[in-house]
């Protein structure tokens, strides 16, 4: 098959607003037309010219059913344009990308939009499986009698509601909690408290950083909630926190003893982000200038129980194809699941046991410097909106290389459920 | 619409056997299997069905046919898309003699009584505007059934009547009639779902469903709902007599009778002959044909006219799909949230990206209270983006300039976007205060250049001043009328002068009042004298709502470009209390104080204002109408009322202030300017534009 040269040519994210607790100002879809309305205006080419709209979304909630579609007739695109929302978790967001590549680059389309979109904070509470069951044998009485009996059958318990994103967040076969997934690799990795509170300071320190230096302001873009409140950066971050500071939170998930805490795992928030991809003939008719071009994509997977390896074994497959080494990619970006969980990454990519073992690098495994990885900052400080993150680092890693006139770049990151995903970046 | 459903919707409308009917005058009618006939009104001469004369008489003849025919039922539905029938044609009164109106009334009537006695089910399909007399025809049949996008109305009041083919004793005696008569006195129209709750239709269907609800009304399954028993009591004379004293309470708050006897003679009607079909039609036909013999329904007649006209500036298309607004504040904000209501695409750019969220939270109570449907809402609030960044200009087919009013900020304003526009894009300013020429010195192509002044609050001041200057294009000028028109405001093409028309014309009005003031007459005595004459607001309370700095910058810049003896000099304490920020409404106090409302809080006056402070109030805001159009600012006298009534509130019951001032006699008011001018100075002085208007 005669392959097309693929660009991302551009992209925005809304700020990432943390979840406080109870629904934010924006559903999943809000959030995506919030960023992608001034995305498109910003354009060389007409909205007319956008062949397909694929968005990412994990948690959808019940009034936006295919949340792609939603968005992309409420961003006043035609009702002819197909759009789909697709789902790998915390992969979404790339999965997007990935799937508007691979339509580009077998030339059926030419511009498509690839987004990512997560409301945490819109996650529905859910019912106890026995009071649905309870609630089910209600609907089904018919006399006042059989009511009555049926009322004196409920238990307190049913009235307490599952918070929906907690189940979101355990992986169903081994029932860990993420949190846990990243103890476990903290574990068999030998990460230290102190060096993932230490990571996650620099997190914050790097975000604040590129925020203050005006390195975000292309790439995100502000969004006015209803009642007029204007949201201009990620409010999560806390570029003033110390070691100190964090070494004072208890652990989240396995205590007393436990190593990973709130402060050294990706925050919890709403965002939404777009790329736009295009064939080399969109860029030449619209004079479109890329940011960077799609080399190559892949997924890997490994037990759930770990997940937090994910990245390796899809950049693996990548680096194999490509005969480069760790040392030749200029920029990483790794989304901030748990500091744990980077950290282990970059360990196993560096153990030959692994990296030749296990990946079959065949002595391409290497040390990522840190000052090649989250160059601005990550989930940990900006948050971890499932279904954008993967969206996110894909578009910051073209910005990025785009500013610091690097080569090649790798976004990767891991997935609940033992999966990986990871793009090459080119510079354009 | 996309493509497929736009190619499709042709086939929407349920005609039954009526579909391929040859057309036989307005009506085109065919019989069904079942014996069923379909007649569709379907006017050839027009856009929209209205009921007049000759659609009555074909009806009359129809029926004729129909009465010895016997076909199993009849259905009466339109075929337009846009809806049942607009209501009667306005043009037949105007002009008409007392006798003539009273005949066509009876036939009118003769022909609706013969309709209702069919001995065959009659049943009404209707979707769209139902109003006034096609409402009249709708409730003449013995079944209603609507279409879910059905609105139904009695808009008469608005044209100082009440309803005359019927509609006060049928929509009494069909629906809930404290219901009904609350929908006539306003002129309010209802949608489908709220006249099935009152009784005033039977079923509410979608459109697709039209045949099987047909179906189901020809074989009686489709039941009237039964009367409540509040709606029962009102057959008893006491009770309508209480309620009728509620009504009259209620109406009085919001229309005072000498101006405006029609919905305080629906009240008597229905009070005296409430429950009594045959005497209640009797006097409808009665009071009707007293009531157009009014000033105020002559007047108000004319207004609908002069709206007409108005909208008729429009000559083609805009073209304008995107519109970008510069500055967020109070003007930009509400323009822009108007237009994204209206279906247009909106950015609105600001500096603060601050002020674009405050003009969001206001666009968002905007469409909450015009648009009401939540999908609409969130539609309108998607079409208005936030465009900190200026995005949009490069898109915009319009852009307009609505920043504070400083020259050199417009001018650097300008300098900034007029390389981005796009090629055949207008460039507009909302300027109240600037002259264009010197605006649009500068600008690479002042061919583009327009003014679009609108007023505030724009969602309700429905008057937009469409402002040229020397080096305006004819194209722009015309495709900034027709963008008015096409967001639902109302044109009046001005000269750039001081003011233009409407400020130029209140501001006197209202720099009178603060003289009055200053001579130490209470500010609610000042006020009720206007109000009395029919303004909506007294100027002391509308130069709150104006904003004192606004008021005081606006009549200051007048007095500079027209000369001193044009306005008197603003008061000391006016310049003190803009300095100390008492600017008004909207800081909670300005000549009143405000409560947290907004209203303001009037002391009780008892006394009102005499025949001299009226005309001290009144005639300067007339010799500045007089003044503009024999200067040229604005040369039809029509559109000048016109704007004047929807631009200021000007008593519509009047007729607009050119035509007040004929009404009272041109010599008469020039003599009392000139009485007014030796006593109190030369702004009072009559211009010589009255000549003109002697003739």
């Amino acid at each position: 098959m005669n392959s097309q040269p693929v660009y991302l040519v551009d992209g925005a994210r809304t700020p990432f607003i943390k979840a406080r607790g109870r629904p934010g100002p924006f559903t999943p879809v809000d959030l995506a037309v919030q960023c992608g309305r001034p995305l498109l205006l910003r354009q060389g080419f007409p909205v007319s010219a956008i062949d397909l709209v694929v968005l990412g979304c994990v948690n959808v909630v019940a009034d936006e059913m295919n949340p792609a579609r939603v968005a992309s007739l409420r961003l006043g695109l035609s009702d002819e344009i197909p759009a789909f929302t697709v789902q790998i978790n915390c992969g979404s967001g790339m999965q997007s990308i990935d799937t508007a590549f691979r339509y580009i680059e077998r030339g059926t389309h030419e511009i498509v939009l690839a987004g990512g979109t997560e409301a945490l904070s819109h996650s529905p509470l859910v019912l106890s499986s026995g009071a649905v069951e309870w609630f089910a044998a209600l609907n089904r009485a018919k006399s006042v009698g059989e009511r009555a009996k049926v009322f004196a059958q409920l238990k307190p318990g049913y009235l307490k509601p599952v918070i929906g994103l907690e189940r979101g967040l355990t992986d169903p076969i081994t029932d860990l909690n993420m949190g846990q997934t990243a103890e476990k690799l903290a574990h068999l990795f030998n990460v230290s408290r102190r060096d993932a509170d230490a990571y996650a300071i620099e997190s914050h320190r790097r975000l604040g950083e590129a925020t203050k230096n005006g390195r975000l302001k292309e790439e995100m873009l502000p969004a006015i909630a209803r009642d007029g409140t204007v949201y201009d950066h990620d409010d999560g971050i806390r570029p003033n926190t110390t070691v100190q500071d964090l070494a004072k939170l208890r652990p989240a998930f396995e205590r007393p003893y436990g190593k990973v805490t709130p402060g050294n795992s990706s925050q919890i928030t709403d965002g939404a982000s777009w790329t736009i991809l295009a064939s080399e003939a969109a860029v030449e008719k619209y004079g479109l200038t890329p940011l960077a071009r799609i080399v190559d994509s892949d997924w890997g997977g490994l037990d759930p129980s770990i997940m937090g390896l994910g990245p390796v074994t899809s950049v693996a497959p990548i680096l194999r194809r490509q005969d480069m080494a760790v040392a030749d990619v200029d920029l990483w970006e790794l989304n901030e699941a748990f500091a744990a969980q980077v950290l282990s990454c970059v360990a196993a990519l560096d153990q030959p046991e692994v990296a030749d073992g296990v990946l079959g690098l065949e002595g391409r495994g290497g040390q990522i410097e840190r000052d090649k990885l989250n160059v601005d900052g990550g989930a940990i400080a900006l948050g971890h909106p499932v279904g954008t993150s993967g969206n996110r680092i894909t578009l910051h890693l073209a910005n990025a290389l785009k500013r610091l006139g690097k080569k090649r770049g790798i976004a990767t990151q891991c997935i609940g459920g033992g999966l990986g995903g990871a793009m090459l970046l080119e510079a354009a | 619409m996309g493509r497929m459903l736009n190619a499709l919707s042709e086939r929407a409308l349920e005609l039954g056997p009526a579909r391929d009917a040859e057309p036989s005058g307005h009506f085109r009618i065919s019989r069904d299997a079942n014996n069923v006939v379909w007649m569709v009104l379907d006017r050839t001469d027009k856009r929209v069905n209205t009921i007049d004369r000759p659609v009555l008489e074909e009806l009359a003849g129809h029926i004729e046919r129909l009465e010895t025919e016997k076909p199993a039922a009849i259905v009466i539905r339109s075929g337009k898309a846009a809806g049942f029938a607009a209501g009667a044609d306005i043009n037949q009164f105007v002009g008409a003699s007392t006798a003539e109106i009273k005949a066509a009334l009876e036939q009118g009537h003769q022909v609706l009584d013969r309709l209702a006695k069919l001995s065959c089910r009659t049943i009404a399909v209707i979707h769209g505007h139902c109003l006034g007399a096609g409402l009249e025809l709708a409730l003449a049949c013995d079944r209603r059934i609507a279409v879910t996008n059905a609105s139904l109305g009695f808009p008469e009041v608005m044209l100082g009547l009440h309803p005359g083919l019927g509609g006060t004793f049928r929509a009494t005696a069909v629906a809930d009639p404290i219901e009904a008569m609350t929908m006539m006195l306003t002129g309010r129209s209802m949608p489908a779902k709220r006249a099935k709750s009152i009784g005033l239709v039977d079923a509410v269907v979608e459109e697709r469903h039209v045949a099987a609800a047909v179906e189901a009304a020809v074989s009686g399954d489709l039941s009237r709902k039964p009367k409540s028993f509040g709606g029962k009591a009102m057959g008893f004379r006491p009770a309508r007599q209480f309620a009728a004293r509620q009504m009259r309470k209620k109406t009085a708050e919001k229309a005072r009778q000498e101006h405006y006897p029609a919905p305080f003679k629906l009240i008597d009607l229905w009070e005296e002959h409430g429950g009594d079909g045959k005497a209640m039609q009797r006097a409808e036909i009665r009071s009707f044909a007293e009531l157009i013999e009014t000033e105020t329904s002559k007047n108000l007649v004319r207004v609908f006219f002069l709206r007409e006209k108005m909208k008729g500036l429009k000559e083609g298309e805009s073209a304008v799909e995107h519109l970008h607004v510069i500055g967020a504040g109070a003007m930009g904000g509400d323009i822009a949230a108007w237009a994204a209501a209206q279906g247009i695409r909106v950015t609105l750019g600001d500096i603060q990206v601050e002020a674009i969220g405050k003009a969001v939270a206001k666009a968002a109570k905007m469409f909450k209270a015009v648009l009401k449907d939540p999908l609409k809402i969130r539609d309108a609030l998607d079409r208005l983006i936030p465009d900190p960044e200026g995005l949009g200009i490069a898109h915009a087919d319009l852009v307009i300039e609505a920043a504070p009013e400083k020259i050199e900020l417009k001018h650097k304003i300008y300098a900034g976007i007029e390389p981005k526009l796009k090629e055949g894009a207008l460039l507009a300013t909302n300027t109240s205060a600037l002259p264009l020429e010197d605006l649009a010195s500068g600008l690479s192509d002042p061919s583009r250049f327009v003014g679009l002044h609108f007023f505030n609050p724009v969602s309700r001041m429905q008057l937009v001043e469409i402002v040229r200057h020397g080096q305006i294009s004819p194209e722009t000028e015309r495709r900034a009328t027709a963008f008015a028109a096409e967001i639902s405001r109302l044109p009046a093409p001005v000269a750039s002068a001081p003011g233009f028309l409407v400020n130029r014309a209140l501001t006197p009005y209202m720099a009178e009042a603060l003289v009055l003031l200053d001579e130490g007459v209470e500010k609610e005595r000042i006020d009720a004298c206007a109000e009395e004459f029919g303004m909506p607001m007294g100027p002391i309370e509308l130069t709150d709502q104006v904003g004192l700095d606004i008021a005081l910058d606006v009549a200051t810049s007048l007095r500079e470009r027209l000369g001193e003896d044009a306005l008197p000099a603003a008061p000391a304490w006016l310049t003190k209390m803009v300095e100390e920020k008492r600017l008004g409404r909207k800081t909670g106090r300005g000549l009143y104080d405000y409560d947290d409302d907004g209203k303001p809080k009037k002391a009780e006056t008892s006394a009102s204002g005499d025949a001299e402070m009226l005309d001290r109030l009144i005639l300067p805001m007339l010799n500045a109408v007089v003044s503009c159009i024999g200067e040229g600012v604005i040369t039809d006298e029509e559109v000048v009322d016109g704007a004047m009534i929807f631009g200021t509130g000007f008593a519509p019951f009047r007729g607009g202030p050119v035509h007040y001032a004929r009404q009272r006699g041109v010599e008469a008011i020039v003599a009392r300017m000139e009485e007014l001018s030796a006593k109190y100075g030369p702004r009072f002085h009559p211009h010589p534009g009255w000549e003109k208007l002697k003739g």
